[in-house]
């Protein structure tokens, strides 16, 4: 028959639960079962760069953290390359770029270790200022959120990023960048996700 | 230079909104900003590669990953299997398919799981596998049983595997569930009901097929998942000279 699209469609999504580090990060739900878990070495040992550590929290809409909540990253390495063969070019041997992180169950901040990322092609014309990709999911969670982190100390950048220039709301621009600190003459970036509130963290449709 | 080849919108007609009440954890947890819509780009157009040397084949048999030498998991032995699609039917290869379950009596393996029913000894309840070059995965399990959640007073989850998949782009990252034909319990559980179209329900629900089963020893459902799918060219790729 002419005139017929022969489109499936996208499967829906449903909540990971509050059981997902039992698939996810068997570790943390209390048992091992598989000889390696996925995601906890995103940068290797041969990547080029500063090596950062990256911690947040991320509160629901009473502003209480959620400890259930299971994160993960998407980043380019420091030449601003995906590990992926549409990445842009080549990465360091063990280069994965991508991280899963759960919250610690107690008091719900997470925390992973990482290289900085550099600035990376822009989908037009230009570059992205350096930022990871993050996903979100949880219980309470229909369908996972994504959101950028992007880095105070790019301060120049960030201003010709062409993702955080379109937030029409430039205050909304801020629940993007994560605020440097140095401990033990190590750079920490701290970014917390708002799920509702004020200052709820931009979410993208991508 | 190359424009990314976009992947078609996300069609949020058959997607569960943010904020469904009568799935009350959502109410607090659900953005009440509308998202920023971004047209895809290098970042969301790559995701992760994994490859035979993260995972062990044994992974894929929950009847077997957790068990004792000698034993296996207790309850009604399945084949989950089917194939990763994406919205053009083309085949997702190389793709991880990462499982997790509760037991044939609806227990978690998981310090926070306090149901009364047991912990099956030889059950872990988590499996992963790839796609091969067609898409195709299989995993072999036990079916979960039903077990009762705090949302109402009265709420039971239907029969469930819950599952993550990848594809190849970011921007494809998907979790949802497979439930079981002819469960009573689908059409009345709040979290399937977050799902705005009962079409879409119907394709989280995985098919008894008898074909697949092995005689005298285990049953089979399959079930396929779809990704979204992708422009294959852009226009302006060739205005360019591409
Ligand atoms: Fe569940």
């Amino acid at each position: 028959m002419p005139q017929t699209l022969n489109y499936l469609k996208e499967s829906a999504s449903q909540t990971a639960g509050p059981y997902v580090h039992i698939g996810l990060a068997p570790g943390a739900a209390g048992f091992d079962i598989y000889k390696q878990e996925l995601g906890w070495d995103i940068a290797g040992p041969h990547a080029a760069g500063e090596r950062i550590r990256v911690e947040g929290i991320v509160m629901d809409g009473m502003g209480s953290p959620i400890k259930d909540v299971l994160l993960e990253v998407w980043q380019a390495n420091s030449a601003g390359n995906y590990a992926h063969p549409e990445g842009g070019g080549e990465v360091e041997e063990g280069f994965r770029g991508w991280g899963r992180v759960i919250t610690d169950f107690e008091t719900g901040e997470w925390a992973f270790e990482t290289v900085k990322p550099g600035p990376c092609q822009g989908r037009n014309v230009g570059t992205q200022a350096p930022h990871l990709s993050l996903w979100l999911v949880a219980r309470g969670i229909n369908i996972g959120l994504n959101t950028r982190m992007y880095f105070e100390d790019e301060a120049d950048a960030n201003s010709k990023d062409p993702v955080l220039n379109l937030i029409e709301w430039e205050r909304r621009r801020a629940t993007l960048i994560a605020k440097r600190s140095e401990r033990d003459g190590k750079a920490v970036y701290r970014f917390e996700i708002k799920l509702q509130g004020e200052d709820e963290t931009v979410f993208f449709d991508i | 230079m190359l424009k990314p080849g976009e992947y078609y919108q996300r069609d949020r007609t058959r997607q569960p909104p943010a904020l469904t009440p009568d799935y009350k954890t959502s109410v607090s947890r659900s953005p009440q900003y509308s998202m920023i819509s971004l047209q895809n780009s290098v970042s969301e157009i790559t995701g992760p590669v994994f490859g035979h040397n993260d995972i062990d084949p044994l992974d894929k048999d929950l009847l077997q990953n957790y068990a004792k030498p000698g034993e296996s998991a207790i309850g009604e032995r399945i084949i989950l299997h089917g194939r990763v699609l994406d919205e053009s039917a083309k085949p997702v290869p190389n793709t991880l398919v990462e499982i997790w379950q509760a037991n044939a009596g609806g227990r978690y393996r998981h310090k926070k799981d306090t149901y009364l029913a047991p912990i099956d000894p030889n059950f872990g309840g988590c499996g992963r596998t790839l796609t091969d070059e067609d898409g195709y995965y299989y995993f072999r399990t036990v079916k979960p049983g039903a077990y009762p959640w705090r949302n109402w007073v009265n709420n039971w989850r239907p029969a469930h595997i819950h599952m993550s998949v990848f594809g190849s782009a970011f921007c494809q990252r998907l979790i949802t569930q497979c439930y079981f034909e002819g469960d009573p319990l689908i059409p009345i559980c709040p979290i399937v009901n977050t799902i705005p179209d009962p079409d879409a329900i119907e394709q989280l629900t995985a098919k008894l097929d008898l074909n697949e089963t092995i005689p005298l020893d285990t049953i089979a459902y399959k079930f396929d998942v779809v990704l979204r799918g992708r422009r294959s060219t852009l226009f302006e790729n060739r205005l360019e000279g591409n």
